[in-house]
């Protein structure tokens, strides 16, 4: 090791990495547009990229996609803002009373696993066909990543950090809120992640299963239509809702935290 | 913070009759036995030892890390029985805030008394140009190499103002060179705030360079085998090493290390050779 400074990261070359990525998004398009187009897929079970392109302005048009756009944005949000919340503290709960974790640490996980939009039935006889069931679903199917990451984020925090915290005489909410849970939020955001994924899959399942709410009730009236382009451009919608909230979260994590 | 006084005999830190013992699978093992020794104010203490020795479960018996352990340790008439305001430790291991910028890093003490951002601004600038890093305060630990970020620790500790600091083999992971300019930087600021120090190390050299007592450690278990008196002139640097004076220090100390050290290699042998057999 020198006493010399390491060089800061250079930023040229920040915009070359999302070029890639969007010629990437192309080229895989072109590629299907031409399998379709000689015949190497059915264009009655994947309809042609520029098919799906042109069914933009009518689903825009005729099918209320923006409200539903944010009918379902809006369940990710409350769902992400509720696994976020009780997920970290549940995490930290585990943390701090090991018997807990103990005794259910590996159910969590066992219900990270489980194909939880199977239970819709149970929440569409509490909460009725209303968002709440989806925002539930939602939370219940997000929450066991971010506890279980919460707690390995957590149960990682290098000794030395928290001997330091104790030399300084922290108490234990300073501990957690100044050294564990910055050192952990790393961890944590992956759970965060993860999550969200769980959630929005699960969100847009159950709209889809019971015909109800935004896109994935947009996708099951379309698909029964045997609209396909149609189908296949709100599902273009799904993945922006899933984009966005990936670039907010990524952001979050920034500001929380500038550098790993 | 600085209320911590020393006591009638002179004395700031008072280490008596410290016993620490652990249960291991092979039965008890003494790390540190009856170990004993009192440090005056402004004076720079260097304990030194083998590996294996106890002295890093001595660190963290005066730093209040740890609990179990017989004997009193006293600060300034006030016996501790766990981490104390008046005792700044450094540790071995790299241990900047990485997700705090080198400020923010050195602020952290500051903010923990509720003290204005500004001013606090303003303090940890001063510790910061104290060890010579003015012009990295908005960098991160990540940007910084190894012996930056330990200057970094010390300046953290050093804005807490403690009455001892305490430095646990703060240089161990540097190459040589930083660590002798390194050891400068920190005579320069210790004579500078006149700090009362105690420093944990295996290196001789470190030790004789900046102490004015050595108190050197037996192999396993820990017990006191001497104290030396370092006669060297005051202020020093780093260019001591080449006198004659401090050579024969260094004779001196290797002649009571070379036994315990010799003693441990062996020992460590003896338990490779207890749990894996001889190679065939």
């Amino acid at each position: 090791m020198t006493d010399a400074a390491a060089p800061r990261r250079s930023p040229p070359g920040r915009f070359i990495a999302p070029a890639v990525g969007f010629a990437a998004i192309v080229g895989t398009f072109a590629l299907g547009e031409v399998l379709v187009r000689i015949g190497a897929i059915d264009r009655y079970i994947v309809p042609p990229p520029s098919e799906v392109l042109g069914s933009f302005y009518r689903i825009v048009a005729e099918e209320r996609v923006f409200s539903r756009f944010l009918y379902t944005g809006s369940e990710c949000l409350i769902a992400g803002v509720l696994l976020t919340l009780f997920g970290i503290a549940g995490g930290m709960l585990m943390h701090r009373f090991k018997l807990l974790q103990q005794a259910i640490e590996t159910w969590v996980a066992a219900l990270a696993a489980a194909p939880l939009v199977l239970m819709y039935p149970l929440f569409l006889v509490i909460f009725g066909r209303s968002m709440w069931t989806m925002v539930i679903m939602g939370f219940v199917s997000g929450l066991p990543p971010v506890i279980l990451k919460t707690i390995e984020g957590i149960a990682a925090t290098r000794k030395v950090l928290i001997n330091v915290g104790r030399s300084f005489k922290l108490s234990a909410g300073q501990q957690f809120w100044k050294i564990l849970f910055p050192a952990a939020l790393p961890t944590i955001f992956v759970g965060v992640r993860l999550g969200l994924i769980f959630a929005l899959i699960n969100i847009v399942g159950t709209e889809f299963l019971i015909n109800f709410g935004g896109l994935g009730h947009l996708i099951a009236d379309l698909a029964e239509r045997y609209d396909l382009a149609g189908t296949y451009a709100a599902i273009c919608f799904v993945i922006l809702v899933s984009v966005l909230f990936f670039i907010a979260l990524e952001k979050a994590e920034r500001w929380l935290r500038p550098v790993d | 913070m600085m209320s911590a006084q020393p006591k009638a005999d002179g004395a700031i830190l008072t280490v008596d009759d410290i016993v620490v013992r652990y249960d291991t699978p092979e039965g008890p093992i003494t790390a540190v036995d009856n170990v004993s020794f009192k440090v005056r104010p402004g004076e720079f203490l260097s304990v030194i030892g083998p590996s294996g020795c106890g002295k890093s479960t001595l660190f963290n018996v005066i730093g209040g890390l740890l609990s179990h352990h017989a004997g009193i340790v006293n600060v300034a008439g006030e016996t501790i029985s766990g981490p104390h305001q008046s005792i700044g430790m450094v540790f071995q291991e790299e241990s900047t805030f990485p997700w705090r910028t080198v400020i923010d890093n050195v602020a952290f003490p500051l903010e923990l008394i509720g003290m204005g951002r500004a001013q606090r601004a303003e303090r940890a600038r001063h510790f910061i140009n104290l060890v010579g890093l003015e012009g990295f305060e908005n960098r991160y630990p990540g940007e910084l190499s190894g012996g930056m970020r330990q200057r970094v620790s010390l300046a953290r500790t050093l804005a807490s103002e403690p009455k001892i600091l305490l430095m646990d083999e703060p240089f161990a992971a540097l190459d040589e060179q930083t660590r002798l300019l390194l050891g400068d930087k920190v005579l320069q600021i210790q004579q500078q705030l006149k700090q009362t120090t105690l420093l944990i190390t295996h290196n001789i050299t470190e030790a004789v360079q900046m102490s004015d007592r050595i108190l050197v450690m037996t192999y396993r278990p820990g017990k006191t085998k001497r104290i030396v008196d370092i006669d060297l002139p005051r202020p020093r640097t780093s260019e001591i090493v080449t006198s004659d004076a401090f050579g024969h220090y260094v004779a001196q100390i290797w002649n009571d290390l070379r036994e315990e050290a010799s003693r441990g290699m062996k020992d460590e042998e003896a338990h490779v050779l207890h749990h894996e057999g001889p190679s065939s």
